[in-house]
């Protein structure tokens, strides 16, 4: 499964590899060190006393004789092992904390949150030393000590882990279903938060492991004649200055076992991470020399190429122009390649991707390539930065959730346009009112969890105009807002693109949205465009089967309430095995012999209107088909 | 067959003057068999009213009644009303299998779970041995079958769905809605469906009821509803609504809209 392949993947990396063996060779170490050494270890060597190192003694001898090499190697089984109980007591007594309200309900819940952020509040040091004192002296105590000291992070942990979960719908669903508090725990919470908490409990292990050490060392742990690396070096600071081996080999010991829980902790962390979208990165891919400039062009595309190693190719030769203060919008099922696309014009391909294009240019400057490496780069992501504009689809994860969002519109204008703090805060506050936001001077110093999702999101185009974009890149802007809000963070974009004569890329799978506020549309179907038209003509003039079948599957209000609606049977092809005629063959109804073996290619039909098909429709074949129709109804069943 | 009566409902959020009311002194009915088709901009309170329904929170005021009788959210009992979420991505757990969280939802009385399970994956038009997948196997129109799966394994008395195809591709929006319809006749379920999308609505709903700033403002047989609005908002509403042919000609659409 793909947990699997990324527990592998965390292992193929030189730091997590590294501190696997380390981390295995020190459990290793623990296990069989008193099995095959402990003779050595407690044996008495009278002619010997507090000696140094010697041949027979490598790191010297205590003041029974005994060797203290083997002494620190056969101690890792009582340090690790009491670090490993008391991370394991510091691991349920947060669980039980964090889980209470989810078990509890309301008021316990409650109550145990307030003991947790106490808790949280002291020190863990002086919590352990508390306990100490409490449990008294002797390795009983100090486990309790330092595991009941480690449980308020991790109640905290825990409590931030299953609020998380439990705002999802599927323990909503749970719930309806009749699931009782413990099963949902065990089944629905406890298995989705167990990765973070593992990792976080490893890399504990480590810091109790230097805890436990240190009360060892002070006298409050382990007591003779049992040893740990703590007291071991507690007993050979007398003579630390004849004997300094005697002493640092247990510390080193120590260090050496806490960084291996560390490492392999910090390691599987970040191999289970999500990686961030950063700002503007420098694209991987070459291109030939740019043609003639297109004067009117705000952004010229030609035969776009995206790829992943697999090798995937999601966008396989897309062109297009968008003309200043054009609104074109792009529409196709998920996976055709309208995101990706968006990212490559906004060069938001991360590596391992791979673009490619002919020409990408935006305001007659070079995207791509070795017309523009190095030197320019700067210069291109200032352009970028003040004359391109992106919003996604869900803007809570675009926006910064620990800074005001005045703040944060202000910070791109000063990085790229050079502006004051004051004078960029006033921009800010400005576009924020552009927008049509209530109050800007207050809403911009408030965090984006206050704003509603249509506030958000009028945010986000508000951080887009900060500069004086000719583009705006709008990926899904909509979807994950109501209509009536949707309907005005349209008219948002309408308004400025005549106000600000901006141009604008509208994706959305929603034909309908498109066909209500773009100027074109471009129809993406496995990675290419497919159809190219007017929007108006969307309903009426299509002439690709695919459009068509798209937009006969929106029910409308003419829609007939006594069949099925249209559906395209068949699922979306696989980018990684495109068919080697028409990719959407295998779900066209008009599909012809020539249409499996032959790729149709983008030509005109008409002024301002492209199809990449063998069969357009609209044509004879479409009223032989449903004579006497005009209604594009039709398509597939 | 029953049905769904919300008898003068109301639900408020937080206390003192930052209080708000999600939903006020709602009354509806959804009758035994039918479908009532529930309409209304975000905020209005359409989905608090369904999570008051199934018990997900608590009415302020108000009761609501499944034949009469109130209902009872204890853990445990039970589950008479059953929901479909919209985002078929964060409503099955990604840790269990389609047929462990479909068999989670089967009644204990209900006999053998693994047939049970597979007689609803086919019901859905799933294949029996999907079971075995988790939900990251599957395309999102497929989720939503599974949570539809799992909601009428409860064998509910009335089926709520939030919203069910708004998070889906148009391509597969029609298929989850047929199968809705055709699942709805066959089974003769009661059901309440939300969407803010009235073509939608119109599709699969016997009456239609309208929200407004939380309170119902206008309820009725949905072709009259739709052809003779009666509150502003219902005609604003079905203004906006798509309707072949209706696009823009203009190149510049926003000259001609005025709001
Ligand atoms: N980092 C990646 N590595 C490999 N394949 C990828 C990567 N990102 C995207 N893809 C693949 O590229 C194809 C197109 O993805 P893209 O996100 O552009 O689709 P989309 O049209 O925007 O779909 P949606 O409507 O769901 O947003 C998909 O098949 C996807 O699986
Ligand atoms: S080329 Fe053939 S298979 Fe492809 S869309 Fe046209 S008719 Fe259908
Ligand atoms: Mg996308």
């Amino acid at each position: 499964m793909k947990r699997t392949a990324r527990w592998i993947a965390v292992l193929r990396t030189p730091v997590g590899a590294g501190a696997g063996v380390l981390l295995l060779a020190v459990l290793l170490l623990a296990l069989v060190a008193p099995l095959l050494w402990s003779h050595q270890a407690t044996a008495i060597d009278t002619e010997h006393l507090l000696e140094g190192t010697s041949a027979k003694h490598w790191l010297g001898t205590d003041n029974l004789g005994r060797d203290i090499f083997y002494r620190v190697l056969v101690a890792s089984r009582t340090s690790i092992l009491l670090a490993l109980i008391a991370t394991s007591i510091a691991v349920v007594c947060g669980l039980a904390l964090g889980c209470a309200p989810t078990v509890l309900g309301r008021r316990g819940g409650r109550l145990a949150t307030a003991v947790v952020n106490i808790a949280v509040a002291f020190p863990g040091l002086l919590l352990a030393l508390f306990f100490a004192v409490v449990f008294g002296v002797g390795a009983k105590g100090a486990v309790l000590a330092i595991g009941l000291a480690g449980a308020p992070s991790f109640a905290r942990l825990t409590q931030t882990l299953v609020a998380g979960i439990e705002k999802r719908d599927f323990v909503a669903a749970a719930r309806i279903a009749g699931v009782g508090r413990f099963r949902m725990l065990s089944r629905h919470i406890l298995p989705n938060i167990a990765e973070p908490l593992v990792v976080n409990a490893t890399i504990g292990a480590g810091g109790t492991l230097l805890a436990f050490a240190g009360l060892s060392f002070l006298g409050l742990g382990v007591q003779p004649p049992a040893y740990d690396w703590g007291r071991l070096m507690g007993e050979s600071l007398n003579s630390i200055y004849v004997h300094p081996a005697a002493a640092l080999a247990p510390g080193v010991a120590v260090v050496i076992a806490g960084l291996a829980f560390n490492l392999f902790g910090e390691a599987v962390a970040k191999g289970f991470g999500v990686p961030v979208l950063k700002g503007s990165r420098l694209p991987q891919g070459e291109t030939a020399p740019a043609a003639e400039v297109d004067e009117d062009a705000v952004l010229v595309v030609k035969d776009l190429h995206v790829s992943f190693p697999g090798p995937v190719t999601p966008v396989r030769g897309i062109s297009f122009t968008i003309g200043r203060s054009e609104i074109v919008g792009v529409v196709g099922e998920s996976g055709s390649g309208k995101s990706l696309t968006a990212l490559a014009v906004a060069q938001l391909i991360e590596s391992p991707g791979q673009v490619r294009a002919a020409e990408l240019s935006f305001l007659g400057a070079p995207l791509l390539g070795r017309a523009a490496v190095r030197s320019t780069a700067a210069a291109r992501r200032r352009l970028l930065g003040t004359s391109f504009a992106m919003v996604f689809q869900d803007p809570m994860t675009s926006l910064n959730p620990t800074m005001r969002v005045g703040a944060q519109l202000a910070e791109g204008a000063r990085e790229h346009q050079g502006m004051s703090r004051r004078q960029a805060m006033n921009r800010a506050v400005d576009r924020l009112r552009a927008v049509r936001i209530p109050l800007p001077e207050r809403r911009a110093h408030q965090y984006p969890h206050e704003f509603s999702g249509g506030m958000r999101q009028r945010a986000m185009i508000g951080m887009g105009l900060m500069g004086t974009p000719a583009l705006i890149v709008a990926d899904e802007p909509t979807t994950a807002l109501d209509v009536t809000v949707q309907r005005q963070v349209l008219e948002l974009l309408e308004q400025i693109r005549t106000e600000n004569e901006v141009a604008v890329l509208l994706i959305s799978h929603d034909i309908t949205v498109v066909g209500q506020v773009c100027d074109r549309v471009l129809v993406m179907y496995a990675g290419r465009i497919v159809e190219d038209l007017p929007a108006s003509e969307l309903y009426t003039g299509a002439r690709h089967p695919y459009t068509r079948a798209l937009s006969a599957a929106v029910p409308d209000l003419d829609t007939p309430l006594d069949e099925p609606l249209a559906v395209i049977s068949g699922r979306p092809v696989d980018p990684a095995h495109y068919p080697s005629g028409c990719a959407f063959a295998a779900r066209c109804e008009f599909a012809t012999d020539r249409c499996r073996t032959e790729d149709p290619a983008l030509v005109s039909h008409g002024p301002a209107h492209q199809v990449a098909c063998w069969n357009p429709q609209g044509s004879a074949a479409w009223q032989a088909r449903y004579p006497g129709t005009e209604s594009i109804r039709t398509g597939q069943r | 067959m029953s049905e769904l009566r919300f008898d003068q409902v109301s639900v408020r959020f937080g206390t003192g003057s930052r209080a708000i009311t999600a939903v006020d002194d709602v009354d509806l009915v959804v009758p035994s068999g039918q479908v009532v088709g529930l309409v209304g901009e975000s905020g209005s309170g359409k989905s608090t009213l369904a999570r008051a329904a199934v018990g997900l929170v608590e009415p302020s005021y108000g009761r609501i009644l499944l034949d009469g009788v109130p209902l009872d959210h204890r853990a445990g009992k039970r589950r008479p009303l059953q929901m479909v979420f919209q985002d078929p991505y964060s409503s099955l757990d990604p840790r269990m299998t389609v047929g462990d969280t479909i068999a989670e939802a089967v009644p204990r009385t209900a006999g053998n779970r693994a047939d049970e399970v597979a007689r609803l994956l086919e019901l859905v038009g799933l294949d029996a041995a999907r079971a075995n997948a988790y939900p990251g196997a599957l395309s999102g129109g497929q989720r939503q079958r599974v949570a539809i799966a799992r909601a009428l394994a409860g064998q509910p008395d009335v089926i709520i769905a939030d919203e069910i195809t708004s998070a889906l591709d148009v391509s597969v929006q029609g298929t989850v809605l047929n199968l809705v319809r055709s699942l709805q006749r066959e089974l003769k379920l009661s059901m309440l469906f939300i969407s803010h999308n009235l073509a939608v609505v119109r599709y699969v709903s016997d009456l239609i009821a309208v929200m407004y700033l939380g309170r119902i403002v206008e309820f009725g047989p949905a072709d009259q509803l739709l052809t003779d609005p009666q509150h502003d908002y219902t005609r604003e509403l079905l203004a906006a609504a798509p309707r072949r042919g209706t696009t823009s000609s203009s190149p510049y659409p926003s000259q001609r809209t005025s709001a």
